[in-house]
């Protein structure tokens, strides 16, 4: 895979001349030369260089064969990592204040709301969102909370964007469904115990596919009433007469076609197994989100197919989290069982959790530097299906990067820079 | 085996006539510990605290006490002590946290703002897990706090973690006590928004102040009349347990460890502090930096919290990790906490180490996880440093304690290991698992650590 390496100033030129000129912004080349470019394709690269033209990146390797752009801005740094991915983060629905005002991660009103969208919450210009972007953090899979049986739908965006249209990569990408203590009412609401939730989401998911077959059937019966013209007209309209919508159903019947995935927060083994249970059932695949006893349950994870986003290392290790490890990470890793390292949510402090200072506890738990490194970059960009654009450091990719000016990992580093779309938005040492 | 080994060392170094004589001062036994053992570590990387850091370290203890600190030429190892190669290891004081929340919130009830005769001792779970993570975090001195929502939350408590072998099963084993036996512990005070809500409590930052001002000077005027008894006890006033303790903190015999966050509140607390003389540490202090002159002025320390990221409510939007450096160059002592459980406490390193990113100095930073807290809770002669005459309180190292990448090996209170990474139900409590949040001591026949397999 070296085809993109020894490139003439010629066809430098050439490849920059056929480049789609769709991208938003004119800006100006970036070349950032590091001492240790982290490409997390497994290749790693000793005083490189990645070139970024029109918010893609256009070259990485060795700085002696590219020609570097005259008018290109230069960045210098000691270790550079492509852009990090939150796997699962609840920013910008969630406000820094922690108030009314700024809280639109959760809706209480009813247990099960799968119908409630990300981008209709989420502010981009929360000063959160900037935090966790100036220490890397350049795209996140956020959406709402933990804390209803189903809480509302999730989407990714990048970490720049003054409006959620322009930050949005992918609307809907999942539906939060909470299991346990978390999403357990008292009295005499429902759910009230752990077998309640299960047939709440049981019956909800076996409706939507009736929902799902009844459209299918009207579309289906469409198709045929058009193909045959002679047909009486009578029949003809009741034929184009729409199935009502439903919302919540539509939604559910997405997931049920594995359009948008289902990611169940469960933490204690017991719960982990009933997440495994219902995605079986539905024929689902399951995003097991946090998953405190995962350590407790390879086996079954394994053999289940499951992918886990993993609660942050740094969570609190009390409540249904009791058990958690900071070794989860290295042993699913070893299990060979997909997984990505999430900032998460936190209803108070820290109110955001910054992916890179979690995955850090894990390199220093078990996890080699550079599964640590995959796990909040490729490894989340595959789950999440964005590996297209993001996730690593690759020709034809975003142009999203973090610059830090020594071991990422290491408390006392600084992320010195971050590229989004082949912009620098932050060149503050932090 | 090197219990019974080091055993027979210690009677003899027991009898014998006159003490060695190290580092100018003669040792004496602790009348506490009846079989006193010397134990030296040499080779290693010393953290004093008090002093440079020696690359060539020897460590004495002997009798719960550290007897000898210097490097190898300096310091002469007495014969029968029980040497430990330390190469590579770094050996600092025990880790002291100026405000924890292990063992539970005690202390003061939600029946009303101002609490000060309730004391958590009465309610701390000793057998909390917490403690034994503590221990994984290098810990050896916790203030336990009640609070903070209430303007006077009752009388903390300074915990040694006496965790040898099994749990303590009793609060009174972690007690520490002054030399009459009385234990000790300061008074948790709150501003702000926490310590605000329905009545009976305040709804408003000049109610709170208010409402502090009236019962300081209730307990002046308490005193006043207990002086005015002379000993007569016919002319003493009913004993009040909330106006004693405040007397206490006027006379400074009871340290106040003030929560607070924002500016104008951290002011406050200072023109409080000044009007009844009660000896103050901030705590939290989340904008502290914009007004870190005023801090120095007034010379009170401050113990901060150092977060992931800013916010979770609005007195603390601009907590930031430079919080430290810009105190401590404006000439205020600085010291950090976990908060336990906001923080845990095996991650107590990286608050300093954090520190250091934004740019604080890192004899500085280490000072403020030992001795500046040690200071704080008025313990400084006893703890903090490795000092000779100090307790043995310390942590073994695997390298930097500001490294990510540096593991907590060992924990010894007072002479004796509390913490040893190598054994599994120690790297239970320090890698986390199945069991390891149990209050209960973990039931290790059943128990494998995750990383091998999970419980079988």
């Amino acid at each position: 895979m070296r085809f993109h390496l020894k490139m003439s100033r010629l066809s430098l030129l050439v490849l920059t001349c056929f480049l789609p000129l769709t991208t938003v912004s004119a800006s100006e080349p970036v070349v950032v030369y590091g001492k240790k470019i982290v490409t997390a394709t497994g290749k790693t690269y000793m005083d490189g260089i990645v070139i970024c033209v029109d918010g893609k990146i256009q070259a990485v390797g060795s700085p002696d064969e590219f020609n570097v752009p005259g008018n290109a801005k230069v960045i210098r740094g000691e270790v550079v990592l492509p852009g990090l991915v939150d796997v699962r983060t609840c920013v910008g629905l969630s406000g820094i204040l922690n108030f009314e005002h700024d809280s639109d991660q959760l809706e209480s009103s009813s247990p099960l709301q799968p119908e409630l969208r990300a981008i209709d919450a989420y502010n981009p210009r929360e000063e959160l969102v900037a935090y966790i972007r100036n220490y890397g953090v350049t795209t996140v899979h956020t959406g709402h909370a933990p804390g209803e049986l189903i809480s509302g739908q999730t989407m990714i965006v990048k970490t720049v964007g003054d409006t959620v249209e322009s930050a949005l990569m992918v609307d809907g990408r999942a539906i939060a469904v909470t299991l346990a203590e978390a999403s357990t009412k008292s009295g005499k609401a429902s759910p009230g115990t752990r077998g309640k939730q299960m047939a709440m989401l049981r019956s909800l998911l076996i409706e939507a596919r009736e929902y799902s077959a009844k459209v299918a059937k009207k579309a289906a019966a469409k198709e045929s009433a058009a193909s045959e013209p002679d047909k009486e007209g009578k029949e003809k309209s009741k034929a184009d007469e729409p199935v009502a919508r439903n919302l919540k159903l539509e939604v559910l019947s997405e997931v049920l076609s594995g359009k948008k995935a289902l990611l169940i927060t469960a933490d204690r083994a017991q719960d982990i197994a009933s997440a495994i249970r219902l995605a079986e059932e539905f024929k689902i695949p399951l995003w097991l989100d946090s998953a405190s006893d995962a350590h407790w349950m390879i086996p079954q994870l394994k053999a289940a197919g499951v992918t886990v986003l993993l609660h942050p290392s740094m969570a609190r290790a009390s409540g249904e989290k009791e058990n958690l490890s900071f070794q989860t990470a290295s042993k699913l890793r070893e299990a060979g069982i997909p997984f990505a390292i999430q900032g998460g949510f936190e209803p108070y402090v820290p109110k955001v959790r910054v992916v890179l200072f979690e995955a850090a506890i894990a390199a220093a738990h078990g996890l080699s530097f550079e599964d640590a490194v995959e796990s909040i970059t490729l490894s989340p960009a595959k789950i999440l299906g964005i590996q297209d654009r993001v996730g690593s450091i690759a020709v034809g990719k975003d142009a999203d990067l973090a610059i830090y000016d020594g071991d990422p990992f290491e408390y006392t580093t600084h992320c010195t820079g971050v590229v989004i779309d082949g912009i620098v938005v932050s060149s503050d040492s932090q | 085996m090197q219990r019974a080994a080091t055993a027979s060392i210690a009677i003899g170094f027991c009898h014998c006539d006159s003490m060695p004589q190290l580092y100018g001062r003669p040792v004496q036994p602790e009348p506490t510990h009846p079989e006193p053992t010397i134990q030296a570590w040499v080779n290693a990387k010393l953290v004093p605290v008090d002093l440079p850091q020696v690359s060539d370290g020897v460590l004495i203890t002997s009798g719960g006490k550290i007897i000898a600190v210097g490097t190898k030429a300096d310091v002469k190892i007495p014969a029968g002590a029980v040497v430990v190669d330390a190469k590579g290891k770094w050996i600092m004081p025990g880790l002291v946290c100026t405000h924890s929340h292990i063992g539970g919130f005690g202390a003061a009830d939600s029946s009303g703002p101002i609490q000060p005769g309730v004391r958590i001792l009465d309610s701390l779970n000793v057998r909390d897990a917490g403690f034994r993570r503590a221990l994984a975090g290098g810990l050896t001195t916790l203030n336990v706090m009640p609070g903070s929502g209430h303007l006077i939350s009752g009388q903390t408590v300074y915990c040694k973690l006496r965790y040898h072998g099994s749990s303590p099963r009793v609060v009174d084993e972690i007690l520490i006590r002054d030399k009459d036996g009385k234990s000790l512990g300061g008074l948790k005070m709150a501003n702000g928004t926490n310590s605000q809500g329905d009545a009976p409590f305040p709804g408003t930052r000049g109610k709170s102040a208010y409402l502090v001002r009236e019962q300081y000077i209730k307990a002046r005027e308490y005193h006043a009349k207990v002086v005015a008894a002379g000993g007569d006890e016919s002319k003493l006033p009913p004993r009040d347990l909330n106006l004693e303790c405040l007397v206490e903190a006027m006379q400074g015999k009871r340290i106040v460890h003030h929560h607070t966050h924002r500016h104008d509140d951290i002011i406050t607390v200072i023109r409080l502090s000044q009007e009844f003389g009660f000896q103050t540490v901030l705590h939290h202090v989340s904008d502290g930096w914009k007004v870190a002159k005023e801090i120095a002025a007034a010379k009170l320390p401050c113990s901060i919290i150092v977060l992931d990221s800013p916010g979770g409510k609005l007195e603390a939007k601009d907590l930031l990790f430079k919080n430290g450096k810009v105190l401590d160059e404006a000439g205020v002592r600085v010291a950090f906490h976990t908060d336990d459980w906001i923080t845990d406490s095996r991650l107590f390193m990286r608050s300093a180490a954090l520190a250091v990113r934004a740019g604080m100095n890192r004899a500085k930073a280490i000072d403020g996880l030992t001795l500046a807290g040690a200071e704080m809770l008025g313990l400084g002669d006893r703890i903090g440093s490795l000092t000779v005459g100090k307790d043995a309180d310390f942590a073994i190292l695997s390298g930097d304690p500001l490294s990510v990448y540096t593991r907590v090996l060992e924990t010894w209170v007072e002479g004796k290991k509390a913490f040893d990474l190598s054994i599994p139900e120690d790297q239970l409590y320090a890698e986390g698992g199945v069991n390891a949040g149990s209050d209960l001591d973990p039931f290790l026949c059943c128990y494998a650590p995750a990383w091998q397999g999970g419980a079988k």
